[in-house]
């Protein structure tokens, strides 16, 4: 069966393969930064298993040591733009199909296993979509290097450059999640969730569902992420109050208090593998401000979408 | 009440644009210290509590490498931008006389939230669709509209692109019943002995959605006129505007 530790040796692989690209890369004044990082993260994808809890969390002060004396930029031989352009002229919209490939096999991979008896034996139930995703990413290079030649370090080589545009910003989510398990374990959510229901008389139901609304929009924009509003906010707010004392209904009330906090995540760069990766991804030049270009366009959407969230609420949860 | 001092340090870091990574070492450190330090702490317990800190900040930082794991996509989606994938890209969409940056986006948005309906969240995604199609699609529409683009309107436009596929997948997926949300909302209510079925829940996902759908294609139909403006009273294709954009 293939396990989500298959996919790790081949994530180790890939990130091991970026380090020594990089140490060899002569053009980067900053390679033995980049060497030493992704090299560290490759480290953590072989080995994370084997060198303890506290191993791991001296790794990642590794990664941010690194990250925060900054690195550089390589210059990965690539193709030019005119030798592009000619390649697109030639090809023409054949070139979309390998790209296609890559969701086609997460998409089948999934429904495989979710469908079929056999599925489960093959992939890894738990992980499925993410296995497929990998399985799918090596079948479209393997499509391309056989269709169009490139040199053999071509993949890893182009790889490189898009993470080296990408940077530290590329184990920010990964960071951010394991916050988020630090603030869990500390009670943080616990105190926000008290401090809300003693300062807000939650009374009556425009009130309280504007505050539940409101709450899990602002506790998102700190968490980052609305999974971890979502017990804390409910918890404090809605069941005692919505639900219990004003009636609403669970489901609705629930259903819309979770897409409150969707409107949070639009707005935050804490949400990083939704707002920051795609700023770097497209290379924005204000890409490390708190509200980067694509955060500043979401906010016009967010902000009429969470009173309307408020609205639905009020008007739907109380049947 | 001292473990709120993690979030200060969270927000703060943000307003003074220190580097991410570190504000966020620096705020896991400071909430596991927050939640051992009382007056009688001596040095040895604070030293034990900041090591516990990074063990348990370590344990989930291995646990969540998944998260990481979806960069080997770039591999493949740079050897096909070497291949030319980002200018077919521009040429495909510069064919469409009919279409405009707004169109575009709009299109891949209400499919992208149509499919996230239906579980197909791993269609779409910034790495595998904005930066390697829809990004160069939609600048491409303008070029062939406007001519040449000034940097700011070529970011805004990017902008626009990550943000249609974030909006179309966030307000679509909760329709899907076996969604991660969906099933911690059912997983929660439950430990509070509430039962529901996730289709009670994603059923109540709709209203939310169609506001979504409803606000953000107004919102590219400004992109669109705004767009329009600047580029009013240019009779000929303008030319580039050489300045880049100065960072807010």
């Amino acid at each position: 069966m293939i396990t989500l530790e298959h996919a790790y040796i081949v994530g180790g692989f890939f990130f091991a393969a970026l380090a020594v690209l990089s140490a060899l890369d002569r053009a980067n004044g900053r390679r033995l930064r980049n060497a030493l990082f992704w090299g560290l993260l490759a480290l953590s994808f072989w080995g994370g298993g084997a060198i303890g809890d506290l191993g791991n969390g001296l790794l990642a002060l590794g990664l941010v040591a690194i990250a925060a004396f900054g690195l550089g930029q390589g210059k990965p031989p690539t193709t030019s733009a005119e030798e592009r352009r000619a390649s697109a002229e030639r090809r023409g919209n054949l070139l979309f199909l390998p790209a296609l490939i890559i969701p086609a096999i997460a998409l089948a991979g999934t429904l495989v296993v979710q469908h079929t008896e056999w599925g489960p034996a093959v992939i890894q139930e738990q992980h499925k979509t993410l296995i497929s995703l990998v399985i799918g990413v090596l079948v479209a290079i393997g499509v391309i290097m056989i269709w169009l030649r490139p040199p053999l370090l071509a993949p890893l080589q182009e790889g490189r450059r898009l993470m080296d545009s990408v940077g530290w910003a590329a184990i920010l989510p990964q960071m951010l999640a394991s916050l988020g398990a630090v603030f869990l374990a500390a009670g943080v959510g616990d105190q926000v969730g008290a401090m809300f229901a003693e300062y807000i008389p939650l009374d009556t139901r425009t009130v309280a569902v504007a505050a539940y609304c409101i709450g899990m929009a602002l506790f998102t924009i700190v968490m980052g992420n609305a999974f971890a509003a979502f017990p804390v906010m409910t918890a404090a707010v809605a069941l005692p109050f919505i639900i219990g004392q004003l009636g609403g209904d669970p489901a609705r009330v629930c259903a819309i208090g979770m897409l409150a906090g969707f409107c949070g995540t639009l707005c935050t760069p804490m949400a990083a593998n939704f707002n920051v990766v795609p700023a770097n991804l497209l290379e924005l030049p204000d890409r490390n401000a708190a509200l980067n270009g694509v955060i500043r366009a979401q906010i016009p959407t967010a902000i009429p979408l969470l009173i309307a969230n408020i609205v639905l609420m009020r008007l739907l949860a109380f049947p | 009440m001292l473990v709120l001092l993690g979030i200060g340090v969270v927000v703060l870091g943000f307003v003074v644009r220190a580097n991410p990574l570190l504000v966020v070492m620096a705020a896991a450190l400071t909430t596991g210290l927050a939640a051992a330090w009382s007056p009688e702490a001596d040095l040895q317990t604070m030293y034990v509590a900041g090591r516990d800190t990074l063990a348990s900040f370590g344990k989930a930082f291995n646990d969540a490498r998944y998260i990481s794991l979806v960069w080997i996509l770039l591999a493949a989606i740079g050897l096909l931008e070497r291949a030319g994938l980002q200018e077919r890209a521009r040429i495909a969409i510069a064919n469409v006389k009919t279409a405009t940056v707004g169109r575009l986006l709009w299109v891949y948005f209400v499919i992208r939230q149509a499919a996230a309906a239906v579980g197909l969240t791993s269609l779409g995604g910034h790495a595998q669709m904005v930066r390697p199609l829809v990004a160069p699609m939609a600048e491409g529409a303008a070029e062939a509209k406007f001519g040449a683009l000034p940097d700011t309107q070529r970011y805004l436009i990017r902008s626009h692109a990550a943000a249609a596929d974030n909006i179309g997948l966030f307000f679509g997926e909760d329709i899907f019943i076996a969604i991660a949300s969906i099933l911690l909302i059912k997983g929660f209510l439950e430990t509070n002995g509430i039962l529901v079925e996730p289709l009670e829940l994603s059923i109540w996902a709709i209203p939310t959605a169609i506001a979504a759908l409803v606000i953000h294609s107004v919102r590219l139909w400004l992109l669109d006129r705004r767009l329009r403006i600047a580029h009013a009273g240019k009779s000929s294709p303008a030319r580039a505007d050489a300045s880049p954009e100065a960072a807010p």
